[in-house]
């Protein structure tokens, strides 16, 4: 597989965790998905070994998973917001 | 259409509202911030909704949920555990222990693994993790088990001050029962001194029990030491190390740790005195003691965040800590002591916000403290002869 097309599909999972993590009712699940997704990824970010690379994407892959499990779970299961989160609802991106 | 309104052109809204029922206006005019919605308003409905919204901020500090930074106590179920017993609940709900049918083996194949989870984490075999209810039961069982199995030839039995209620309990219970237990005093960073545990060991000594890492204040004991001199008195070692598993790296074998104790559900100023050990200690739990300023009253005006001073199973009673008093705290220090618990779900912006709230109210609460206003005025508190009446 060329380097541009895995490129592209590791960008694309990247997205979809993103968007994913974001769907997460509860604001500490939600905060701490959204960290370490980005964090695992910017951990990654120099790997260039092709096993690596896919055993790496099967995990994200395999959290994706989890990840819409549990948000439907979550927002099966709402809360009251916490505190400090009318103010960070606004900052959300 | 967005357009910010005052409260007459709102009323003209209504009125309009009652003739063209499909007018929709979206609303810019800044609603007070406590409201826990941000979605598009039908402004037409504005007249009565801002009614409902200004009622709903008299009550929302009701309906906001606190902050929770009370980690040692318990942590919240992180959602891949969750995601990992779920089938287990719903469809494959066989017990382990049937060895006739494809239940039982699933659900024995997956407590195989669970085992060994835990093993990995500590640097064990496998065939050494008991599960049981919990670390309560996992310390009576360690030291009440093995006190009681060497009884015959060895009766004393080392611990410290600071351990875990149920820890100091057992050994109380042991003690009724015949044996004699050492209470190591601990350093005023609460860490022990492992010269005074040397001199401790002697040759009726069965078992040390020394926890890893403190639940009240956090401090970090010296585990590997402790262990090799243990091993090298022949005298077995156990920890709780319910605050410390998963949380700083853990090797049973290069620790020589012979018994341990693990709790699933924990792993999740101004003037201010740090109790404990800044070097030793694990980041997550910060004990702080405000001068003059009473900790229950502190607590309860920090109603917003989740907090306790002291340890969950102490909160009950009045007294002051005895973690905090074997550490040498002053006794008023210790009546004034919160602990912050933080965990891997805490955000930067729940520490911001509870550490202005709690300035804030440590700042209120020394304004109202005539002890504060004397201090200020640069008497020396100890000085003070307190009449009696």
């Amino acid at each position: 597989m060329t380097a541009s097309a895995t490129r592209s599909r590791v960008l694309s999972l990247y997205r979809q965790l993103l968007r994913e993590s974001n769907r997460f009712d509860s604001y500490m699940y939600r905060n701490y998905a959204l960290r370490r997704v980005k964090d695992s990824f910017r951990q990654h970010k120099g790997i260039t070994d092709g096993n690596t690379i896919e055993t790496l994407m099967a995990d994200g892959h395999r959290n994706l998973e989890i990840i819409r499990r549990q948000t439907v779970i979550n927002r099966l299961y709402k809360s009251d917001r916490l505190v400090v989160e009318d103010v960070a609802t606004a900052r959300r991106t | 259409m967005k357009c910010s309104l005052n409260s007459s052109q709102s009323q003209l809204c209504l009125q309009r509202h009652i003739n063209h029922v499909s007018l929709a206006l979206h609303s810019t005019q800044p609603f007070p911030t406590r409201t826990t919605h941000s979605v598009p308003i039908l402004h037409s409905l504005s007249l009565h909704s801002n009614k409902r919204r200004l009622s709903s901020m008299a009550k929302s500090d009701n309906s906001l949920r606190a902050l929770y930074l009370d980690a040692q106590s318990t942590t919240p179920l992180d959602p891949r555990v969750l995601d990992a017993m779920m089938p287990y609940m719903v469809s494959m709900y066989g017990n382990p222990h049937s060895r006739t049918h494809s239940y039982g083996w699933e659900s024995e194949k997956a407590t195989e693994e669970a085992r060994q989870s835990v093993a990995d984490i500590i640097g064990a075999d496998p065939k050494e993790i008991i599960f049981t209810s919990g670390a309560t039961e996992s310390n009576n069982i360690a030291l009440k088990g093995c006190a009681k199995f060497y009884k015959d030839k060895r009766d004393h039995i080392i611990t410290t001050q600071t351990e875990h209620k149920c820890v100091l309990d057992s050994c109380r219970y042991l003690e009724n029962e015949g044996f004699r237990v050492t209470y190591l005093p601990v350093q005023s960073t609460g860490i022990i001194d492992m010269n005074v545990l040397r001199e401790a060991i002697n040759d009726r000594t069965v078992l040390v029990s020394i926890m890893t890492v403190n639940n009240e204040i956090g401090v970090k004991q010296p585990i590997k030491e402790i262990g090799g001199l243990c091993r090298s008195k022949g005298v077995f070692f156990h920890t709780d190390a319910a605050q410390a598993v998963g949380k700083i790296p853990l090797n049973v074998n290069d620790m020589n740790i012979d018994l341990m104790s693990i709790s699933g559900h924990k792993i999740y100023g101004p003037k201010v005195i740090r109790n404990g050990d800044p070097n030793h200690s694990y980041p997550g739990c910060v004990n702080l003691s405000f001068a003059y300023v009473e900790g229950e009253s502190l607590l309860m005006a920090l109603k917003d965040v989740a907090l306790s001073s002291g340890s969950a199973c102490t909160s009950a009673s009045l007294e002051p800590s005895y973690v905090l008093r074997a550490i040498g705290s002053d006794e008023d220090l210790a009546h004034s002591s919160i602990r912050f618990g933080i965990g891997r779900f805490t955000t930067i912006e729940e520490v911001d916000y509870t550490v202005e709230k709690c300035i804030h109210h440590v700042k209120r609460l020394r304004a109202m403290s005539p002890l504060w206003e004397m201090v200020e005025e640069g008497i020396d508190i100890k000085t003070i002869k307190w009449s009696q009446h």
